[in-house]
């Protein structure tokens, strides 16, 4: 390998990037816990799907708009990475391969878009829902990630290395450019039905944990991860992300304590994230009481900010605006009051003498990328609404999307349901064919090839039920 | 014949049962039931989203017992299920034409 290569460095990495992996995957049963019953294989499916489209455009073109070298005044990356070509096995960036630094941010950009889907749970087509993914990370997602990751001494990416601005892992690039984008995307696609008169709690509070805390696990490579080497800024970033976790998560609890009279686990599962949201943009520039500081706050304001849908009257099913945007933002303004200049970064923050100029600069930042998602976001998510349609038909959303839109179910609890579905074929009733013909009836397909593979379905039970015998 | 129907606290369950077989009750039926009397549900937070859970978990018992044995019968049940406190839920009684015991075909008292 080339002078400068850090075995260390890549093996760290890489590992990170698995770790980060694995947030997409938890972030699908944090969400997919909350939704209802009826619907959860569809929100585990929409964080899936941005794993598919995301990782093949991050190949394309992905990794050259974000980070090849930049084209115009710190807004986009060239075209000289198209299909990662010319990156060879010996190419570093820092001391590490470029791949394993294109793996690692191939990650960030994948959960992004899977963030944004907590805000239209319950209501999104799912083609409709791919197109947009695919959309959203080429107009907004890659450009925001060159203004704040791109680095290249001063001609780098205008927000982060042209500007100042501090993100150390994605507080603004992942979590506000989320956020706001959820916020965009539940107002064009309106309230789900019954919203704020049926109950719409939490089918499974198990799974939610589970998610939790496999993003809390995975959350170490990416914040960690981003120092891009195994060093001390690195093992500060994992300091700073556990204790900011730890103090959100009292936060929420104790706000929710004193506000609603009891503590609970959707509230320990939420400040949780709320804390590593919060921390994201600053684990890299503060110390861990600062850290701890941060997470308190994040988590008793998130756990506060989560009732302005009810206020505001708009259906962000999942609290996306709540805790990433809300979260994002307090992170990263927080950066300009408890940055230490002696961590990874030499910008000090208010409390350490640094003045109130930090403090500006991460203001822009957030506000830009804020304003930015929303707009492009909008746009996005109505041109999608006129193409293909964004939403469900509503009695597939009353009915729950999963048969609908993916032709399963998550549960089967019904001991009637399953004696009836082995008594029904043999009556030439097949329960099966009844399912499949209202699903397609609900999408809106020509049912007759569905009713064919229904009646191959029934067929294919009735053959097992005579195999059995 | 007359059937007994109580709907009472899931973990008065045990007591009741026991204090059926005490009086020679031989089968009875148990179903999980949900319902409210004047006490009403309970209330559930997430995130600061209060829902009001209407319906409490209850056991129903189904007893099928000869008449003169029906009142007797009944306040067996309320003692052993009662604990004083709100919630305790309601047994009533209807008349029955008629039972049968599947296997064997007997009809009337004898299908007890």
């Amino acid at each position: 390998m080339p002078d400068g290569f850090s075995a260390g460095d890549t093996a760290f990495v890489l590992i990170s990037a698995a770790l980060v992996m694995v947030m997409t995957p938890g972030l699908a049963f944090f969400y997919g816990g909350m939704v209802r019953a009826k619907s959860t294989l569809n929100m585990l499916a929409m964080s899936f799907l941005s794993l598919g489209i995301v990782s093949v455009l991050w190949v394309l073109y992905g990794y050259s708009l974000s980070f090849g070298p930049d084209a115009f005044a710190g807004l986009i990356g060239n075209l000289d990475f198209l299909g990662m070509r010319g990156i060879g096995l010996n190419e570093l960036t820092g001391s590490i391969p470029v791949t394993a630094f294109a793996v690692f941010q191939l990650m960030f950009a994948i959960i992004t878009p899977a963030l944004i889907s907590g805000a239209i749970a319950d209501r999104a087509k799912f083609s409709a829902w791919g197109l947009f993914i695919a959309l959203w990370v080429t107009v907004v997602y890659f450009p925001v990630a060159h203004w704040v990751f791109f680095v290249d001494n001063g001609q780098g990416g205008w927000l982060g290395d042209r500007n100042g601005v501090i993100d150390f892992a994605g507080g603004t690039a992942v979590h506000i450019n989320a956020g706001v984008a959820g916020l965009a995307l539940c107002l064009v696609l309106g309230k789900r039905i019954g919203f704020k008169k049926d109950p719409m709690r939490p089918h499974s509070l198990p799974l939610v944990m589970l998610g939790s805390g496999l993003l809390w696990f995975g959350w170490f490579g990416f914040n960690a991860g981003s120092a891009l080497a195994a060093n001390g800024v690195a093992a500060m970033a994992v300091v700073n992300t556990q204790v900011a976790t730890g103090a959100a998560l009292v936060g929420w609890l104790v706000f929710e304590k004193l506000k609603h009279g009891a503590f609970t686990t959707l509230g320990a599962a939420s400040g949780a994230v709320a804390g590593l949201v919060a921390i994201t943009p600053a684990c890299g520039s503060v110390s861990p009481l600062g850290a701890v500081a941060i997470g308190l706050i994040a988590g008793a304001v998130c756990a506060a900010a989560v009732s302005l849908k009810y206020r505001w009257g708009f259906d962000d099913s999942l609290d996306v605006v709540g805790v990433h945007a809300v979260g994002g933002a307090i992170g990263s303004l927080l950066i300009g009051l408890f940055a230490t200049g002696g961590v990874g970064q030499t910008a000090k923050g208010l409390f350490y003498g640094g003045g109130l100029g930090q403090l500006g600069k991460q203001a822009m930042g957030v506000a830009v990328v804020a304003a930015y998602s929303f707009v492009l976001s909008w746009l996005l998510a109505k041109a999608v609404d006129k193409l293909v349609g964004f939403r469900v038909a509503e009695e597939v959303e009353v009915a729950g999307i999963d048969q609908a839109e993916h032709a399963e179910s998550a549960y089967d609890f019904s001991a009637v349901g399953a004696g009836l579905a082995r008594a029904l074929p043999s009556l030439g009733l097949g329960s099966a064919t009844g399912s499949a013909a209202g699903s397609a009836a609900g999408s809106g397909k020509p049912a007759g090839k569905t009713a064919d593979t229904a009646e191959k379905t029934a067929q294919s039970v009735e053959k097992t039920e005579v195999d059995a015998r | 014949m007359k059937l007994i129907t109580a709907v009472i606290k899931p973990y008065r369950l045990d007591e009741v049962k026991a204090a059926l077989q005490a009086f020679g009750v031989h089968g009875l039926t148990v179903t999980e039931a949900s319902g409210y009397g004047r006490q009403r549900g309970h209330t559930e937070v997430y995130r600061g989203a209060e829902y009001t859970v209407d319906l409490v978990p209850k056991i129903r018992i189904e007893v099928l017992v000869e008449d003169e044995d029906a009142d007797d019968l009944i306040d067996v049940l309320v003692k052993a299920a009662r604990t004083g406190k709100i919630g305790d839920g309601k047994v009533w009684s209807i008349p029955v034409d008629t039972a049968v015991r599947v296997r064997t075909g007997e009809r009337g008292p004898d299908a007890l």
